[in-house]
């Protein structure tokens, strides 16, 4: 079984290798993967269109199946360029888990994106240094935090907004996210690590950018969530985890990054830790995307090990009973399943989670996608778009008992914010009021 | 530890969705797992239960009677299905033994259509046993037990003139090549198609979802809304019927969420009824279906997630399924359960999987009975009684699965829906009651396996 699904997500089915014994991305001469085998799989059933949330508002969008199977096939003609629709691909990776037939159809989004870039996009374009500063957004946020009052300043000024997009094609109806006065990575010098000493319990957190410069109370929360339950928290050296760079085509940066963080994690890892990440945009490039894009030393061992914060809870400890124990102080949610938790089966999660806890009232706001996917919506271009695919969002949200927003996504919680005005927060901070003193 | 409930259903169709449902009304704590985004949305939304009873080969007949790839015999000769069926029910006694039907009974379908009617609103045929006869997009008549509500206006048993319309830009759709297929069906009322354009400026091959969404918001389209603009547009063929059209069928994407109120909207401009015709995938009617059915199971207080393929599972040494693993994007999760319910599909569903090699079951590995012979898979008559659509596991009358030997392979397993051998349900047209039926039976079992 395993050796089927991985001739699946990798396309190699056709080829007489052994399933069990290579690793797909070198063995095509030249380190391309071929996907074609996973292009014959798509039957045409337009599931993956039919799930696509820039399709549904976008008509200048063919949709993952063009970008997906057939663009795959296009290209084996040596003269045919990736279309350049692929830079509109939000990267919501919905049609994965759509489409009945396991064609690789974010993967074969982040190739051709990938090679659109490297080998279409005019690297002096106006496009090219935006997607660029979106992309390695952990950059400008580690030299922004030094000073965050002074960055949250300038970032609030209407001429840097104004300026950001004029000169850059970065949409000035967004306000820029605080950072923190304090980062996660300070806070946890400064309290002198981890407060817990477990040699059998012990999680590797991948905090990602956003918990680290801009909601460290997230970071905060999971660590104290955590030892609660009795187990050693390490924060391991790491880098972003590329999912905006996926987004953007940025492959080499997106790369650089992983390996740093490949390297850190496969550590602690031999250490006797699991991976944690409270971001579904991070646990998932740990788990799907790294092993699909690159061959790294280890790849495969940390994504086996990779886990949701609130996901790793409910299979290792008695969560259920814990909270049976709790209570929280009359909070409704209204709950938004980021698309990188739906596509890993967490959907339901916090729902689930929340459902019995005394005092909790969680609604799930459907299923739509928030809009904002990131970069996406960040884009002057893409703006409107990201609103009209929010909307659903938005009106499920303000339809439900609760005042107060819930998400896993960093950028999901941005988008429902700026659609609703409402608080935001990630289950692990509700897990934190309902469990530790 | 692992993510623990008392039954796991896997497979997240018609079949999961009925089985997990009814072993939540006992009860159980019910979890549902599906490898992939449920099929549903594949799915006509049409409810069948059996329509035709095809003839079948008796059992125990001489192979090489059978018209194969090798040995082409008299494929004119053979009968045609009895049908179109008034009555389901009566039927289930003529079909052959080892059809799910005949192992879990005529009462099945009864509590399985039961259960469909109370656990999904907008959908009609519960008030009488017999089929109804609804167009499909392919201009024929289908047998179907029960219909959305916005289907009702279309059945065929109606006498009203009926015009059919199409969009220019929609070629799957074509309604002239629908209206002569019904006419040549001898349907009792007149009928004509007609093709218009729809009226906004969308691309060529614009999503079907982008019209349904543009009724649902009643987008303006050059100053007009949406509803009033397409009414315009039809509006002139009404004549088109000898007598006026009285009812007036549309491929089926008037709208999504607000699609009551966009057929009210233009049957109100027409002054005729408006019915929607089922259509290939991508389709709306299944889609609305799988809110529903999903919107059942939260209800029931039932889990369940998508995007999990089942890959592998732990037994006990007496075959008991203790745990499932599931591949969450890359880490196996174990999942405890007391009892399993495997409804992942057949052979379109990848539930069953075939090669050169053989048939197998692929999540627990139930055995699935075939020859050993591939040239004895299929016969050469493409409609006729084809040995591979029946392929499936095999099951005692609890539905669970045997193994070569015929005893029970897994005792905590049931399985349902089209994984089950024995019923070909393109021929018959009972997809959805085979999985109603195995599935009620599969959820109760199921439960009862939960130690109280």
């Amino acid at each position: 079984m395993t050796g089927s699904d991985e001739e699946e997500r990798t396309g190699a089915a056709s080829d007489p290798l052994d399933p069990d014994d290579y690793d797909a991305v070198d063995v095509f001469e030249g380190g391309d993967l071929d996907l074609r085998a996973g292009s014959d799989s798509c039957y045409k059933c337009t599931s993956c269109d039919t799930s696509c949330p820039v399709a549904e508002v976008d008509d200048s969008f063919p949709g993952p199946k063009f970008q997906g199977p057939e663009q795959w096939r296009l290209k084996r003609k040596e003269d045919a360029d990736i279309d350049d629709s692929i830079t509109s691909c939000s990267n919501c990776m919905r049609c994965d888990d759509a489409c009945p037939s396991s064609v690789p159809l974010s993967q074969m989004h982040n190739e051709a994106r990938g090679e659109y870039v490297d080998e279409q996009m005019d690297k002096l374009s106006r496009e090219y240094v935006r997607n660029r500063i979106l992309s390695n957004y952990r950059f400008f946020a580690a030299i922004a935090s030094k000073t965050p009052r002074l960055a949250n300043f300038v970032t609030g000024l209407g001429v840097t907004q104004w300026a950001g997009e004029k000169l850059l094609g970065i949409t000035s109806e967004r306000e820029f996210p605080d950072f923190a006065e304090e980062t996660f990575r300070e806070w946890w010098r400064k309290r002198g690590g981890a407060a817990v000493e477990n040699p059998d319990k012990r999680v590797a957190y991948f905090h990602g950018c956003y918990s680290n410069y801009n909601t460290p109370e997230v970071g905060k929360a999971m660590v104290r969530v955590y030892e609660e339950f009795g187990y050693e928290v390490l924060v391991p050296p790491q880098k972003c985890s590329g999912t905006p760079m996926f987004a953007n085509g940025m492959l080499p940066d997106a790369r650089r990054h992983a390996e740093t963080n490949v390297e850190n994690l496969v550590a602690a890892i031999g250490d006797g830790a699991d991976v944690i990440a409270s971001c579904t945009s991070c646990s998932m490039a740990l788990r799907q995307e790294y092993p699909e894009l690159f061959d790294l030393h280890g790849v495969d061992d940390v994504a086996e090990h990779t886990f949701e914060a609130l996901e790793y809870l409910r299979i290792n400890e008695d969560l259920e009973g814990a909270l049976s124990e709790a209570e929280l102080d009359g909070e409704s949610f209204a709950y938004h399943a980021p698309c990188h938790a739906r596509n890993q089966g967490l959907a339901r999660q916090a729902v689930e989670t929340f459902r019995e806890v005394e005092g909790a009232d969680i609604e799930d706001v459907g299923d739509s996608c928030s809009g904002i996917s990131g970069t996406y919506g960040w884009k002057a271009e893409k703006y409107d778009y990201s609103m009209e695919i929010g909307a659903e969002m938005f009106e499920h949200m303000e339809a439900a008992d609760g005042e107060v927003g819930m998400t896993e996504c960093p950028t999901c919680a941005m988008q429902m914010e700026h659609g609703t005005g409402y608080e935001i927060r990630h289950p692990l901070q509700a897990l934190e009021s309902a469990l530790v003193e | 530890m692992a993510i623990a409930s008392e039954v796991v259903v896997v497979g997240g169709g018609l079949a999961g969705v009925t089985a997990a449902l009814s072993a939540a009304r006992e009860g159980a704590d019910v979890r549902l797992v599906s490898h992939k985004q449920s099929t549903l949305q594949q799915a006509s939304g049409l409810v069948d239960a059996l329509g035709y009873l095809p003839p079948v080969d008796p059992p125990g007949e001489d192979p090489t009677a059978t018209p194969t790839a090798a040995r082409t015999g008299a494929v004119t000769d053979r009968p045609d299905p009895e049908g179109p069926l008034a009555d389901p029910f009566e039927a289930v006694d003529r079909l052959p033994e080892s059809h799910p039907y005949r192992l879990v009974g005529a009462d099945a379908l009864r509590a399985g259509l039961a259960l469909f009617d109370d656990a999904v609103d907008g959908y009609r045929g519960g008030h009488t046993d017999r089929n109804a006869l609804v167009p499909t997009f392919g201009g024929a008549v289908k047998p179907t037990a029960r219909y959305p509500a916005s289907a009702a206006a279309g059945l065929a048993s109606d006498d009203r003139p009926m015009l059919v319309v199409g969009f220019r830009s929609l070629s799957a759709f074509d309604a002239r090549m629908v209206a002569d297929r019904l006419a040549a069906a001898d349907v009792p009322f007149e009928v004509a198609g007609a093709d218009v354009a729809f009226p906004a400026a969308f691309r060529e091959d614009a999503k079907i979802t982008r019209f349904a969404h543009a009724l649902d918001r009643d987008e303006p389209v050059e100053g007009t809304p949406a509803r009033a603009a397409l009414a315009a547009a039809v509006e002139p063929h009404l004549d088109d019927v000898e007598g006026g059209a009285e009812r007036v069928g549309f491929p089926a994407f008037l709208g999504d969420d607000e699609a009551a109120a966009v057929r009210a909207a233009l049957a109100d401009r027409l002054g005729a009824d408006v019915f929607e015709v089922p259509m290939g995938p991508p389709s709306l009617p299944g889609l609305r279906l799988e809110d529903r059915l999903y919107g059942a199971l939260d209800a029931a207080g039932v889990s369940y997630e998508t995007g999990v393929p089942v890959v592998d599972c732990e037994t006990d040494g007496a075959g008991r399924i203790e745990r499932l693993l599931v591949d969450r994007t890359g880490s196996e999760v174990p999942y405890a359960a007391e009892a399993v319910v495997l409804a992942t599909g057949g052979l379109v569903g990848k539930g069953i999987d075939a090669d050169r090699e053989g048939v197998r079951e692929p999540v627990l590995g139930c055995h699935v009975p075939h020859p050993a012979d591939r040239y004895e898979w299929y016969v050469d008559d493409a409609f006729g009684d084809q040995p591979y659509a029946r392929f499936g596991v095999r099951t005692d009358d609890r539905l669970r699965p045997l193994g070569p030997d015929g005893e029970v392979q897994f005792p905590n397993v049931r399985v349902a829906g089209a994984t089950l051998s024995g019923a070909d349900v393109a021929r018959e047209k009972s997809a959805s009651g085979v999985s109603l039926a195995t599935g009620l039976v599969a959820g109760r079992e199921a439960a009862a396996e939960v130690p109280g």
